[in-house]
């Protein structure tokens, strides 16, 4: 608890913003997209970089917890003030969005929605390429902090491949700026790769230099459906290994195109075990003859049917199948686990198997869709929250599914990052002297804790709590 | 556990809130969001809200009131969330659990007592009112009023409104409507018509239109006696048994009739009527009757497209936008007819204003109530209809006809723009007016 001497500083300090300290507006910022309610002694909105400096360099005097936050769409708990103290709401830095077709680069401040950055680079004929589903409500300040990715991931990569420059404040309150305006840069660490990912805990982001790429004129999609879940996991594999990089490759199992038909019927075959889809961008010419050639592919491997969409129409159809499949899942039970684990490309037939064993072993509602082509397969546990022993088995059946995927030389998370939900976790992945590494940086940069407190590493006996 | 607390959850619909998975997908579409600029006024927060208090976390609740009070009702949260979540339902709840606790001072209750209980569904009373605006309209009382400045000096920011308020048919005309309006034609359907309070003492030429336009494309157009209010503003200011008498008393009076479709011209109490069977939903004897009278009642943009469209033989100079009834598009779910309508015009020069779908702030009283609050979020709208270059603004609510007046009043653009209902639009280019 901060005392009523601090609010008062803190609003000398704030002199453009709001500083927000009703009980409506403190629990309207206790919660994030995952689990948990955490209360902050106050919520702060400027626009003012400065203002925000100085309330880190007042807040590292007073040991004060500062908890960056975007929109809170984190699923795994990233801006929850775990540990009270303020929270910055940066959702407010949404003033600057420059599009530099010369340079091709975005620059942009914290609070920018993700999709406003693709909108305003397709202006110019460009692309900011990580498409996080959640772009349309996400703020870049999240998606960096988080180093977020999407379908895209495969081929473009995610939000780290197209960070060149930041602009942070440190946990001393100091205003510094790392990389530049190239794409190459090898002067000394490089700090803007390690503040992507950080979470938050490292500093807080105030500014951001976007790459962007010139926008693939043209693009296809292949849906392919399989009677073994198996063979879509060897077509899969097989198309990468064909010499063809798709953009995107997604994944739905039974379980989800079941449950799209039971939510909105869109002609799906319900018997089949599972779907992929797959979409191929460039010139139109190469991307015909590609669409072509990963059909062929498919049909090899057993697929019983293979759809190619000719008209953008058919197109939307086919992707707006797999957009369904969150909605849909949670008609079954309200409680959804988004979980991210990720493996090896060639290890996803053996995930999806191991998957499937958890899935018997706990006796659960699960779900897999995903990012197949990139081994980011979102296996998805869905429970009602208000059934306790029920959620005791999910917290065992998570648990399990992370195991399985470091066992497969994959990792915890593949994009949405740690915060509080998967720290217990973090040992098992890293190694004691692997993550002895991580936290040396952050006393390092934090000696006083300040920083986003309480998220990636544990506190002893932490334990994975979903209720 | 704690049976208060049980009670509570039940008073509040808290079960509803567990389907809010916090995605923070409805955030982009909530104008309060964007306005008031705080996770409070969202969807998002104020689901939230209802989930601490149901689950005992905020005891206070009064805490609720400000967010629940501000919000617009527009339900665009619902349109787009992905998992369903009944905003709607839970908003209710939640203003109808702090009106039951709230102790109105004696001036706010007697208020209230009279707008909810007397004024509203009564005919006659709005009538006398409506009696008294066009007497006003028509002595010259309200120029004296407008140059002195009175007006401004009215409560509620009623000023602002004087200045939008439609020229009110005669008392004599207005009651000497025909009870049974023949098709024109070969007869399609027979319907009866909700005529709505509101739209019925400030508009009635649009109900008249309304009608007319019914019969020119083949309707038989009955008007029910004993229609009441549809009870809207009751429901959404939290006065749900209220709501509820008045929603007996409309089934009750158009189930007399034999007619294929109730058909409204008002959004806002098209989605209430829309409703009847989730607000009778555990009135055992009411439900199965309220589900047949949902089934029935329809937007009269519907009807005239089942119609096969309204046969046009005029073009109208200038362009056109068109701002969505909130409560047409997210709860009753009418999106295309209007459209379709609109575009059937010949020569029509039809635009989209950014936000298509966002509020206007008119939303029932809120721009009386939430004055502040409504002029904000109509000036952010008035700044997407600007950039359309659009000379006229089309509506499909009465509220929002108002509110479109009175952005164009506080814009200075009466020269160039004018507001007008869907009807009047289509029955100026079918050549009825
Ligand atoms: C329905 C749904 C779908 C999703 N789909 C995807 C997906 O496809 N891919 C994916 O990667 N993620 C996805 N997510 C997760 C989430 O949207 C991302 O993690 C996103 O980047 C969070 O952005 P935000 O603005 O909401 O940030 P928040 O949730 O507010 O914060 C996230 C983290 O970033 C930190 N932070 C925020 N802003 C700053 C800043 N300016 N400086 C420093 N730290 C900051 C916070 O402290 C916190 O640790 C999804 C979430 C939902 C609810
Ligand atoms: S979109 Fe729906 S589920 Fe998501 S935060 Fe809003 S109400 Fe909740
Ligand atoms: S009803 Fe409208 S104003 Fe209210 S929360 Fe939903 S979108 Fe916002």
């Amino acid at each position: 608890m901060i005392d009523k001497q601090a609010i008062e500083d803190i609003k000398k300090i704030v002199k453009t913003g709001r500083v927000l300290t009703e009980e409506s507006d403190r629990y309207s910022y206790s919660f994030d997209a995952s689990f948990g309610t955490h209360l902050p002694d106050v919520v702060i909105q400027t626009q003012e970089v400065q203002e925000l400096a100085e309330l880190v360099r007042y807040a590292n005097e007073y040991k004060i917890p500062v908890y960056p936050r975007g929109q809170s769409t984190s699923l795994s708990g990233g801006p929850l003030p775990v540990k009270g103290g303020m929270v910055f709401d940066l959702s407010v830095m949404d003033n600057i969005l420059e599009v530099d077709d010369e340079d091709l680069v975005a620059i942009v401040s914290p609070g920018v929605l993700t999709s406003a950055i693709h909108a305003a680079a397709e202006k110019k004929g460009l692309m900011y390429p990580p498409d996080p589903s959640s772009s349309h409500v996400s703020t870049i300040g999240g998606n960096l902090a988080e180093n977020s990715g999407g379908p895209r991931g495969l081929k473009y990569g995610v939000t780290k491949d197209y960070v060149i420059g930041l602009e942070v404040i440190t946990p001393q309150g100091e205003i510094i700026k790392t990389g530049g305006r190239t794409v190459k840069n090898v002067t000394g660490y490089d700090l803007t790769k390690l503040i992507v990912g950080s979470e938050g805990t490292l500093g807080i982001i105030t500014k951001a230099i976007l790459r962007l790429i010139p926008k693939p004129p043209s693009s296809e999609t292949v849906m392919a459906v399989f009677n073994s879940l198996v063979d879509s996991g060897r077509a899969i594999s097989k198309v990468l290994s064909s010499g063809i990089l798709p953009a995107k490759m997604e994944l739905m199992d039974q379980a989800s195109i079941v449950a799209v038909e039971n939510y909105q019927p869109s002609n799906l075959p319900v018997d089949a075990e599972a779907i992929i889809l797959i979409e191929l961008d460039g010139h139109p010419a190469a991307v015909k003859e590609e669409a072509e050639q990963v059909a062929k592919v498919c049909r090899e491997v057993g697929a019983r049917e293979v759809i190619v969409p000719q008209t953008p129409q058919e197109k939307a159809e086919v992707w707006k199948a797999r957009k369904l499949v969150s909605p849909a899942i949670v008609r079954i039970k309200p409680t959804k686990i988004s979980e991210d684990a990720t493996v090896p490309r060639s290890q996803i037939p053996e995930m999806c198997r191991r998957l499937q064993q958890i899935k018997e072993k706990y006796n659960i509602h699960l779900v897999v869709f995903g990012h197949a082509g990139d081994g980011n397969l979102h296996p998805n546990i869905i429970a009602d929250k208000s059934d306790i022993e029920e959620m005791q088995r999910v917290e065992q059946a998570v648990a399990e599914i992370f195991q399985a995927a470091i066992e497969l030389g994959g990792t915890l998370s593949g994009e949405h990052g740690i915060g509080t939900m998967k720290a217990p976790f973090m040992e098992m992945e890293l190694g004691a002297s692997g993550l002895d590494m991580m936290k040396r940086i952050k006393e390092a940069w934090d000696p006083n804790n300040i920083m986003n407190p309480g998220k990636i590493f544990a506190e002893p006996g932490q334990k994975l709590v979903l209720r | 556990m704690n049976q208060m607390l049980e009670d509570l959850k039940k008073e509040l619909k808290y079960e509803k809130t567990n389907s809010c998975v916090q995605c923070g997908y409805c955030l982009p579409v909530c104008p309060t969001y964007m306005t008031m600029g705080k996770e409070t006024h969202s969807p998002r927060g104020r689901i939230n809200l209802v989930k601490m208090v149901g689950e005992g976390r905020i005891t206070d609740l009064s805490v609720l009131e400000e967010p629940m009070n501000l919000c617009l009702g527009c339900r665009a949260c619902e349109t787009a969330c992905p998992t369903g979540v009944e905003y709607g339902t839970i908003l209710e709840a939640a203003r109808a659990a702090i009106t039951r606790r709230k102790k109105f001072s004696f001036p706010v209750k007697t208020l209230r007592n009279t707008i909810f209980k007397k004024v509203f569904p009564s005919k006659s009373k709005l009538n006398l009112l409506t009696d008294g605006l066009w007497l006003y309209q028509k002595t010259g009382l309200q120029k004296v009023a407008q140059k002195t400045g009175i007006t401004r000096a009215l409560p509620f920011n009623l000023g602002q409104f004087e200045a939008i308020t439609p020229t009110v048919t005669s008392p004599s005309e207005r009651r000497n409507r025909f009870k049974r309006i023949p098709a024109k034609g070969e007869k399609k359907y027979t319907v009866a018509f909700f005529t709505g309070c509101i739209m019925d003492a400030m508009f009635q030429r649009i109900n008249d239109l309304s009608i007319a336009l019914l019969s020119h494309v083949g309707c038989e157009v009955l008007i029910v006696e004993n229609e009441t209010c549809c009870g809207a503003l009751h429901a959404h200011s939290g006065e749900m048994d209220e709501a509820k008498v008045l929603a007996k008393k409309n089934i009750a009076a158009f189930e007399k009739e034999d007619v294929e479709f109730i058909i409204n011209n008002a959004g806002g109490c098209g989605a209430m009527l829309h409703e009847y069977d989730h607000l009778l939903a555990d009135e055992p004897e009411w439900h199965e009757r309220a589900k047949e009278f949902v089934r029935k009642s329809k937007d009269i943009s519907q009807i005239l497209v089942a119609c096969g469209g309204v046969p046009m033989n005029k073009e109208l100079p200038g362009r056109v936008t068109y701002q969505r009834s909130c409560h047409l598009t997210n709860v009753q779910k009418v999106t295309k007819e209007p459209v379709q309508l609109i575009e059937s015009i010949p020569g029509i020069d039809f635009i989209e204003m950014k936000d298509k779908d966002m509020c206007c702030g008119s939303a029932g009283i809120y721009n009386i109530v939430n004055y502040d609050a409504s002029m904000e979020i109509l000036d952010e709208k008035m700044k997407n209809v600007k950039d359309t270059h659009a000379t006229t603004i089309i509506t499909t609510n009465p509220g929002c006809l108002l509110q479109m007046k009175l952005g164009i009043e506080r814009e200075k653009m009466g020269k160039e723009a004018r507001a007008l209902h869907l009807v009047e639009y289509l029955a100026e280019a079918a050549g009825i007016v």
